[in-house]
């Protein structure tokens, strides 16, 4: 069990976490996830490590309650317990000095951007953010990336805030510039992972895409996690989570997604009826951890 | 009546007992544990079937040597807890092999009685007084070795580790068990189901292990939260044996394999089994809930899954088996289960493709049927496609059985641990001493897809040359590859 140290909503439905796992802390690579579960009887989900620090032992997770899992996580507070958490799991980033590196993020892919733009910074590349977002309120990291970035251009879906418009629009505007991108970066959803991987194609601009696919152990053991790149099928824990967005086939990836869509609903309705059970149920992991410890 | 006044004609003439077990149509709806087990009395009939030979033939077929006269003479004597001691001696995990090991195929194969008679029924007797000793609290747990200050770091908490660890912490070692997952007993838990072998009974065995000193250390995976050198580096061990299995799924590599609906079957066991999708949504994992259900393979592995199909309300659940029933490596038993159950068997069969609806689901499996041709090299019948005869299987989940590779995991992150080109850990003959000095392995990672029993027996092989290793601190290790592929 995992010692909750500080959690804060950063926007609406999208909270931090400060978690203590110093191991996992002394060997996060910008790129990788870890794998938690909530309760007892919760779920395995995948999420990215967002930092990973050694000296004080904690990793940060930023997580948007959606399914009944991060909805549940994002109930619990500092003082509180996650049952397990397991990582890093993955490959990290491939980082060089390609020049000029954009990081293109979607939602709360902003957050797994984050650790990789400072890397590609880090390593000497020029770095430009392109953030998106649905609404103002939903634009996170923007202060973290624009210490990190030469440049952050941020666009929102209804113009409340910044530019009008998709990370496509942008990404049009910074390709037609005078120096052409080295690499793209592409974190958030599926469909904006596939419109930057087009769009980048007829410029071949090497871009990476972030799979997040439905995993049950994370270590190459189940295989439920597996996508077509390159027509191969390859384990996206083991072999990603990052791939050439040139030779991911999307639609495959973006059925598979969704192959529990009804039992989801069934799980969404009964954090919807009964929340106050559903945070008994995490609760109940910090009073037998208190026991075990006296 | 004294077993010992029974004289041999006598013993021949009692008829092997029978398993009591759930009705066929009741337990394939529940997830229960189909054989109930011997009563005493019973177990004490059984037991006088035993000739007792001066040259026990039964013992050469267990890779763990169990001296199975002398735990069968207790039994007889109505002495359980000792003949429970006696199993212990040799195996430490009775109640598990009891329960999953091929006696057919082992002990009772090589039972004097076999052929002209029926087999002394030695794995019902194993379980009977491994359930015994437990329902009465008797298991001992007390270690009487003082401890020796040395740390042995055991990676992967099934059979192969767990009989491991279990001869290394009686020997005063400071054991620790490392498990990436989130549960310990490594197949055991998210491959075997309950319904073959409960949690509780495996929940006992490892606590037992816990009251003898191991450490469980559960989300800890080795070649990611530290690597070999770490172990040895920053966690203070002197030895680290692998016992980590074969968790790589295989698949048919086949057109439409990744449509949904598509299973490994580790994928399938694991969301049923760890994760308890059979209670969803009382539990979050949800599996697929197929009606008309096909899975592909032969093995125990494929009777587990397909049984559960049917089990979580599979209106037909079918075997697709390239081969013949003969040359199917499911145990006897598991096969006759299924039958019983209501399982389907299509033998001869070979899927080709999957096909898909309109969503993106799997709607039928396309095969060809098969002949048997000459014997190939592991002298098992080579299946040849029937020309001209695709035929399809309707179906809405395919799960996919047909064995596991090795996780790359480890040997990733360890570059000085010799593998052979299937990534299956070389090992130096029998004692698991592998290229790297400290490190030893044993179970599925060196030999691919075996049996729980042979990998608890090389767990204890490996125990034995982790002990004179540390007591001697020589190293000398020729490993070779234990696959004759």
């Amino acid at each position: 069990m995992n010692l909750i140290l500080q959690a804060e909503f950063i926007a609406p439905d999208i909270k931090k976490f400060v978690i203590a796992a110093p191991l996992i802390a002394r060997k996060a690579k910008p790129g990788q996830f870890v794998i938690l579960r909530v309760w007892e009887k919760g779920e395995r989900i995948p999420i990215t490590i967002v930092n990973g620090d050694p000296e004080n032992g904690t990793v940060t997770l930023i997580i948007q309650g959606l399914g009944k899992t991060t909805r549940q996580m994002n109930m619990l507070n500092s003082g509180d317990y996650v049952h397990d958490l397991v990582g890093p799991l993955g490959q990290a980033t491939h980082i060089e000095n390609f020049g000029l590196a954009v990081c293109v993020s979607g939602g709360v892919g902003t957050a797994e951007a984050l650790p990789i733009a400072r890397a590609l910074k880090e390593a000497g590349n020029t770095v430009i953010a392109i953030i998106g977002a649905r609404e103002k309120a939903l634009v996170i990291c923007e202060a973290e990336m624009r210490t990190i970035c030469d440049e952050v251009i941020i666009t929102t879906d209804d113009g409340s805030y910044c530019t009008h418009g998709l990370v496509t629009d942008v990404l049009k505007t910074v390709i037609a510039r005078n120096t052409k991108p080295d690499f793209v970066l592409a974190v958030g959803p599926l469909p904006m992972m596939r419109a930057v991987s087009e769009m980048t194609r007829p410029f071949s601009i090497k871009t990476m895409v972030s799979l997040n696919s439905i995993m049950v152990d994370g270590t190459g053991m189940c295989g439920g996690c597996r996508a077509t790149v390159d027509g191969k099928t390859v384990f996206v824990c083991v072999d990603g989570p990052e791939f050439d967005g040139h030779q991911v086939n999307f639609d495959e990836i973006a059925r598979r997604q969704k192959q529990f869509a009804n039992q989801e609903k069934i799980s969404a309705e009964i954090i919807n009826k009964e929340p106050q059970k559903v945070l008994h149920q995490c609760r109940l992991a910090k009073a037998i951890n208190e026991i075990s410890k006296s | 009546m004294s077993s010992n006044t029974l004289s041999k004609k006598e013993r021949l003439a009692i008829t092997r007992q029978p398993m009591p077990e759930q009705p066929p149509q009741v337990r394939n709806r529940n997830f229960n544990e189909v054989n109930l087990g011997f009563d005493a009395e019973t177990a004490v009939i059984e037991a006088q079937r035993c000739l007792d030979c001066p040259r026990p033939t039964c013992i050469d077929g267990c890779p763990v040597r169990i001296k199975i006269p002398d735990f069968i003479r207790l039994i007889a004597q109505k002495d359980f807890i000792g003949a429970a001691r006696k199993i212990k001696e040799d195996n430490l995990l009775p109640s598990v092999c009891g329960r999953v090991c091929p006696q057919e195929e082992q002990c009772e194969k090589t039972c004097v009685l076999h052929g002209k008679f029926q087999p002394v029924s030695i794995g019902r007797l194993e379980r009977f007084v491994a359930d015994y000793e437990r329902e009465h609290g008797q298991a001992q747990v007390k270690v009487n070795t003082p401890p020796n200050g040395k740390k042995v770091a055991i990676v992967g908490s099934g059979p192969a580790g767990l009989a491991c660890a279990s001869d290394l912490v009686q020997w005063g070692y400071d054991v620790t068990v490392f498990e990436a997952l989130h549960e310990f007993g490594g197949v055991l838990i998210y491959g075997i189901p309950e319904f073959r072998l409960p949690k509780a009974i495996l929940k006992y065995e490892i606590e037992n292990l816990q009251k003898m000193g191991v450490r469980f250390e559960a989300n800890f995976i080795v070649g990611k939260t530290m690597t070999i050198d770490e172990l040895f580096e920053v966690g203070g061990f002197d030895a680290v044996f692998l016992g980590v299995g074969a968790g790589l799924p295989w698949f048919l590599n086949i057109p439409g394999e990744n449509l949904m609906g598509v299973y490994s079957a580790n994928e399938f066991l694991t969301r049923v089994n760890l994760m308890r999708a059979y209670e969803f949504p009382e539990s979050d994992t949800p599996v697929k809930i197929g009606k008309q259900v096909v899975v592909v393979g032969g093995g125990n592995t494929a009777m587990d899954a397909v049984r559960t199909a049917k089990r979580l309300g599979a209106e037909t659940a079918t075997i697709v088996y390239r081969r013949s029933e003969v040359e199917m490596p499911a145990r006897i038993e598991e096969v006759h289960h299924a039958k019983e159950e209501g399982i389907i068997f299509r033998t001869l069969t070979n899927p080709i493709e999957f096909l898909s609806d309109e969503n993106g689901w799997v709607k039928a499996a396309r095969c060809l049927q098969m002949e048997l041709g000459e014997p190939g090299p592991d002298g098992r019948r080579r299946p040849i496609p029937v020309k001209g005869s695709e035929f399809e299987i309707p179906t809405d989940l395919v799960v996919v059985a047909i064995g596991n590779g090795s996780n790359p995991l480890i040997s990733r992150t360890t570059p000085d641990l010799q593998c052979n080109k299937w990534g299956n850990i070389l090992t130096n003959g029998n004692n698991g001493r592998t290229s790297k000095r400290g490190v030893f392995a044993g179970g599925d990672i060196v030999t691919g897809g075996a049996t729980v029993i042979l990998a608890m027996g090389a767990g204890r092989e490996a125990a034995l040359s982790i002990d004179e290793y540390l007591k001697t601190g020589i190293w000398d290790s020729e490993p070779e590859s234990a696959l004759k592929k």
